[in-house]
């Protein structure tokens, strides 16, 4: 049993993590707050309980590796970073201009603690996949965590890489689906529906847990869980809430990647603070 | 003339190396027996990677492998190797800078029998336009063996292409091969021929059909077709009166096209292209028939000259 002071400090960080990508998205810039927001409490619990990583070594040979495959969402990546000392405060202001090392996706040239370059959608789950090849043929015990958006399922890739994990039994790699519902136009199944999502990664020989995105105990307990399972890749399908704790943007299709006005830009603020005083 | 069959020396030499290097690893795409990486398979089983008809993913997934240090080798046809792989190339591999090196086998026409969809012409072009990518196209065997060694020494992303039939050999096997070189095969003052791949062999016959004739051509293999010198081509088109580049591509985006490219604000002698006119393969009964069909030819090469000494 995981103590309440854990969870509710990673509860604090996740609300601390969506006050910065509030500062990244800004006033009247676009930013991609919904998508980032949505995986936030995930982000808290593996960058700040989960993961094997030394903040003052981004290279630690023996740190689990992040990936985020649905590479827009990279503000709550960031902030996570930014919270650990990878990237310095500053930097915050300068997201996705020509004097920062923030890019609009994840870029491991130019940002400290990113590890590949994502966000053509699809081709992250691969990445991961070479990665967990790779650290297993060393004999590493290290793992590989990747995000994967609910929308960018619809690419043809991610299910080759799907039958490729399953082909070697890729036990060291753990795919999170972020399911929360909605692609930049509208809800996914209105698209290419791709529900239901669990059996067609049971089908593939995945070993699948769904959970509530949004519960720090439940994104615990199942990430431990998964530690035991053996001889096959593992996903979370966990359900969320595109936007979740901006009140106004909360599963609303607009703020995929949305200009914020002074106005939402203060009452994001005004109540991700009070959450956080009602913690202190 | 010796002859010697460049997918078969490139499997032996990636096995050779797979020797010393234990950060090599190869993947394939369903082709291993083609592309020669079944020997590979053979040597180290535990570093060979299939990954089945999904060339997307394999792409990406070297990326991963080359993220956490290993040197991968990905395989499959060339068309396939970087039409259908390319937003995989351009944004797993490429952007990130990583050491991803890229078989295309069975490269331009020499997939003969398999017709258009199988016969890459537009690869080299792909492959260039993208920053951080080498692109290397061997003449021989013995080429492609010191080439393979080069990938392996330097980092970063590469392209190689390997024709799938025997070809003559006319590269010494000693040395090692510099990627970025011009190699000169033959020196002549009347006009420079520049060519790689399987062109190179039909303009050494060429060059021997002018000189009966009292014309010296001077013979480049750009083997390296990117990055190219700039002061190596400059240093060999000095002189002549013409200059004829000779490819098995499309004449849009490959050799010839980095060449004029680079030539944009150099004052020249006239230029002619012998390669694929805006077109795509076709099936035929063999290779040679096939080359003729497309004009890749000694004579046509010889009909290029005298059309730039006639002026």
């Amino acid at each position: 049993m995981v103590p309440n002071e854990i969870i509710e400090n990673l509860e604090r960080i996740a609300l601390k993590l969506r006050l910065d990508i509030l500062e990244m998205v800004g006033i009247g810039k676009a930013g991609h707050l919904g998508g980032s927001s949505s995986y936030a409490d995930i982000v808290a619990v593996l960058y700040f309980h989960k993961m094997n990583i030394d903040p003052k070594n981004p290279k630690y040979e023996d740190r689990d590796r992040f990936l985020l495959s649905k590479g827009h969402g990279a503000l709550a990546q960031y902030a996570a970073l930014v919270e650990l000392g990878y990237i310095p405060r500053e930097e915050m202001k300068k997201t996705k201009t020509l004097s920062g090392i923030l890019q609009g996706h994840p870029d491991r040239n130019k940002t400290p603690g990113i590890e590949a370059n994502t966000g053509s959608l699809g081709q992250g789950l691969s990445i991961a996949v070479g990665m967990a090849l790779g650290l297993r043929l060393d004999g590493k015990k290290n793992k590989v965590y990747v995000i994967v958006g609910d929308g960018e399922l619809a690419e043809g890739q991610i299910w080759e890489a799907v039958m490729c994990a399953n082909y070697y039994k890729l036990d060291n790699l753990v795919a999170i689906v972020d399911n929360n519902g909605l692609q930049a136009t509208g809800p996914i199944e209105e698209r290419f529906n791709i529900y239901p999502i669990a059996p067609k990664f049971e089908a593939f020989g995945w070993y699948v847990r769904e959970i509530d995105g949004h519960n720090i105990r439940q994104i615990i307990e199942t990430l431990d869980e998964l530690d035991n399972i053996k001889g096959k890749p593992k996903v979370i399908i966990a359900k969320t809430v595109k936007g979740k704790g901006f009140s106004f943007a909360e599963n609303n299709p607009a703020f995929h990647n949305s200009v914020l006005t002074e106005e939402q830009y203060l009452r994001a603020k005004r109540e991700l603070e009070a959450q956080i005083a009602k913690w202190s | 003339m010796v002859v010697a069959n460049l997918r078969e020396a490139y499997g032996r030499t990636l096995v050779e190396l797979g020797a010393k290097n234990r950060d090599i690893v190869v993947l394939d795409a369903d082709l291993s027996k083609s592309t020669r990486t079944i020997l590979f398979q053979e040597a180290y089983p535990d570093r060979f990677f299939e990954m089945s008809i999904a060339e997307q993913n394999m792409i990406s997934v070297a990326a991963g492998l080359a993220l956490v240090g290993k040197i991968p080798f990905v395989h499959s046809f060339a068309v396939f190797a970087t039409g259908r792989t390319y937003d995989q190339i351009r944004q797993s591999v490429c952007i990130a800078n990583l050491n991803v090196k890229i078989c295309g086998s069975s490269c331009g026409l020499s997939d003969f029998g398999d017709g258009a969809t199988h016969q890459s012409l537009e690869d080299v072009a792909l492959m260039r336009v993208i920053p951080n990518m080498v692109v290397l196209v061997p003449a021989d065997a013995n080429e492609t063996k010191k080439m393979v060694k080069a990938m392996v020494k330097h980092y970063g992303p590469m392209y190689i292409r390997i024709n799938r039939n025997d070809l003559p050999v006319y590269i010494s096997e000693d040395g090692e091969y510099e990627i970025g070189k011009l190699y000169q095969l033959r020196d002549g003052e009347d006009i420079l021929i520049i060519a790689n791949g399987v062109m190179v062999s039909r303009v050494m016959e060429a060059s021997e059909v002018l000189e009966k004739k009292g014309i010296y051509v001077r013979v480049i293999n750009a083997s390296t077709v990117k990055p190219l010198r700039k002061e190596e081509v400059l240093k060999y088109i000095k002189g002549v009166k013409g200059i004829v580049i000779a490819e098995e591509h499309s004449i849009i985006g490959g050799l010839g096209g980095a060449i004029v490219e680079m030539l944009r604000n150099v004052k020249h002698s006239p230029l002619e292209f012998v390669g694929i006119k805006d077109k795509f393969g076709t099936s035929a009964s063999n290779y040679e028939e096939l080359l003729e069909y497309y004009g890749l030819t000694p004579e046509a090469i010889v009909s290029a000259v005298m059309n730039l000494i006639k002026g």
